[in-house]
């Protein structure tokens, strides 16, 4: 184990120099006490994972027979939806844990240390992102293992893997603020389930969106779940892929953008 | 600033509402360098408010709040670099070890590595967790972890410690125990706010002591001079019915300090065994029977019964037979 924070200098004098450099060594300081409570509950990572696995058996398996999209396999259509679906839901943990953290007190203990204000809210979605990647590598050996054969060069491949990650990174932050409004992680759980479930399911990422109702198409095709998807779907199958990567780029930095600052003016005045 | 240096605490004329609940209604006190006060009350008496808005985690509605010198709310930064807290409930990392807890800390207040080791081996150390400093905070009992609270606090060794109601909910024990480490701290010369819900608590650590109820202050002093105040020890004697009580109060006027409390007679006194038998004679001569009779140091309840005329409504655990 390393010590992040310990590469840096010992605070100066001056309220702006003691704030300011330690930007990274807290936020990297918080992820790795983030990490370490992953590690220690080992439970929580299977359950994160026994979830999606369910769901790549179940919609490869029952519903595929009925679920046909015309020019590719099915699994081969179903597993970006399915990667992404596992995140999105993976991300609601951000705002569960805060909101733990925050009903613990051991926000007010960070919040009375010189450290940097940002520090939580960085470092725990950093830990998130660090679990996403072992649970998004788990999802690829049991797809391959369902008959999953991407179509896409490697470096589509992974390219299409870091917009999954870089999409729960983002949400992360929107989850972040779940949790600081939360009374308790159990309230937190609770409000995140009616944002996930019709983001998740009207989408693209099961099924094609022209299956859809008219009305729904409307809401389908203009929300994020379905940009990501799209986008990693056209890199994983192979063929042109730049606008559709744009667009989930696009939703990426701007859920960023504007729910950063929220979560961190949320998280100062947190009570 | 020149002259005298500025008290290590201050508190002037603060304010806190949410809405029409007042947290506190005007509160100042000061906490000369190097001294402990105790800050007395029942539970919802702002205790809590006051705490976190000198510790910097809440803005007051007005008033300012400094410590060693700094407004908190306008220099937080360099407030917490100075300050410890070890707030009501113990904020340790339940997944993490004794010593993972207070290397995090460590961390964040950004001591030097070697520091930090050598600060959490010898904090374990000072609070009788050496044995247990490798085992997961989650596995501990409530007296542990409130002894690593505290810890955790003393970290980067500042000079100025918030302990809030450090002791609630620890049985006997651990309340003795903790009281003798916080003893210990306060010899080294830190300078401690202390809030507690227990007078024998704050007579037992606090140089001086500020009773507060409904966000006001309603007495300061010395420990000696609140009990003085009060007489040194209570004799509590209670009927069956309110009648006897109240026949008991009519006679036992001469005793002492007295106060009718529905079934119970409250005597304040100076000297507590003569009293008491004194007490005796006049029950026996009116023959008037007590349920119960008890001679007890006085508490919290009796300050407020003193003080305000209505008792505290504090966790009652402590005070009824
Ligand atoms: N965040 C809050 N929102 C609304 N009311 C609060 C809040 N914090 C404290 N209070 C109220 O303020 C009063 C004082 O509370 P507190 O300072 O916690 O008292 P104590 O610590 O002495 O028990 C109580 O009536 C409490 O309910
Ligand atoms: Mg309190």
């Amino acid at each position: 184990m390393s010590a992040p924070a310990a590469t840096l200098a010992p605070p100066s004098p001056t309220v702006t120099r003691l704030a300011r450099p330690h930007v990274v060594g807290d936020a990297l300081t918080i992820a790795w006490r983030n990490l370490l409570n992953i590690r220690r509950n080992p439970q929580l990572l299977v359950f994160a994972t026994i979830q999606p696995v369910i769901f790549v058996l179940m919609f490869r398996y029952v519903f595929g027979g009925a679920i046909h999209v015309t020019g590719v396999s099915y699994v081969d259509y179903l597993m970006p939806g399915i990667f992404v679906q596992t995140v999105v839901f993976g991300s609601l943990t951000t705002g569960v844990g805060l909101a733990e953290d925050l009903q613990k007190g051991l926000v007010d203990r960070f919040r009375s240390l010189p450290m940097a204000r940002s520090a939580v809210l960085v470092g725990r979605t950093l830990a998130d992102l660090v679990r996403n990647v072992f649970v998004v590598i788990l999802m690829c050996v049991v797809g391959l293992a369902v008959g999953w054969r991407p179509g896409g060069s490697l470096p589509e491949i992974v390219a299409g893997v870091g917009l999954v990650l870089g999409f729960a990174y983002s949400l992360s932050w929107l989850f972040a603020i779940v949790g600081l409004s939360a009374r308790d992680s159990e309230t937190a759980q609770a409000a995140s389930f009616p944002i996930l479930a019709p983001l998740v399911f009207a989408s693209s990422a099961f099924v094609p969106i022209s299956s859809m109702p008219g009305w729904l198409q409307v809401f389908a095709n203009h929300q994020p779940v379905s940009a990501i998807v799209n986008a990693v779907r056209a890199l994983t199958l192979g063929g042109a892929a730049a606008s559709q990567v744009f667009a989930a780029l696009a939703w990426i930095v701007g859920i960023v953008a504007i729910c950063a600052p929220i979560a961190v003016s949320r998280y100062r005045r947190a009570v | 600033m020149s002259g005298t240096p500025p008290p290590a605490i201050r508190a002037v004329d603060l304010y806190k509402s949410w809405g029409d609940v007042h947290a506190l209604i005007g509160v100042s006190f000061e906490v000369p360098t190097g001294t402990v006060l105790g800050l007395l009350g029942p539970n919802g008496a702002g205790k809590t408010t006051a705490v976190r808005i000198l510790t910097t985690l809440l803005k007051p509605d007005r008033g300012t709040a400094e410590v060693l010198g700094l407004d908190v709310t306008r220099e937080p930064m360099r407030t917490r670099a100075s300050i410890g807290l070890a707030g009501q409930y113990a904020a340790l990392d339940e997944n993490l070890t004794a010593r993972e807890n207070l290397r995090l800390v460590g961390r964040l207040t950004h001591l030097p590595p070697a520091r930090i080791l050598r600060q959490a081996d010898s904090l374990l150390e000072r609070f009788a967790l050496a044995d247990a400093s490798d085992r997961l905070v989650r596995t501990f009992s409530g007296g542990m972890r409130r002894r690593l609270d505290v810890a955790a606090a003393l970290v980067h060794e500042p000079p100025v410690l918030f302990l809030d109601e450090p002791t609630t909910g620890l049985d006997i024990e651990g309340r003795t125990e903790l009281w003798a480490f916080i003893e210990e701290l306060v010899g080294a010369g830190t300078t401690l706010l202390l809030t507690t819900q227990y007078l024998e608590e704050a007579d037992r650590l606090a140089d001086r002591i500020v009773v507060i109820d409904h966000g006001r202050v309603i007495a300061e002093g010395t420990a000696s001079e609140l009990k003085a105040h009060l007489g040194a020890t209570v004799i509590e004697v209670a009927f069956d019915d309110h009648e006897h009580a109240r026949r008991a109060a009519a006679e036992l006027g001469g005793v002492g300090e007295l106060t009718l409390d529905g079934k119970a007679v409250r005597v304040n006194v100076v000297d507590g065994a003569p009293a008491m038998l004194e007490t005796v004679r006049i029950l026996d001569a009116e023959h008037l029977e007590p349920r119960t009779m008890a001679l007890r140091e006085p508490t919290l309840d009796d300050v407020f019964l003193e003080l305000t005329g209505h008792a505290a409504e504090a966790d009652r655990e402590e005070v009824s037979p």
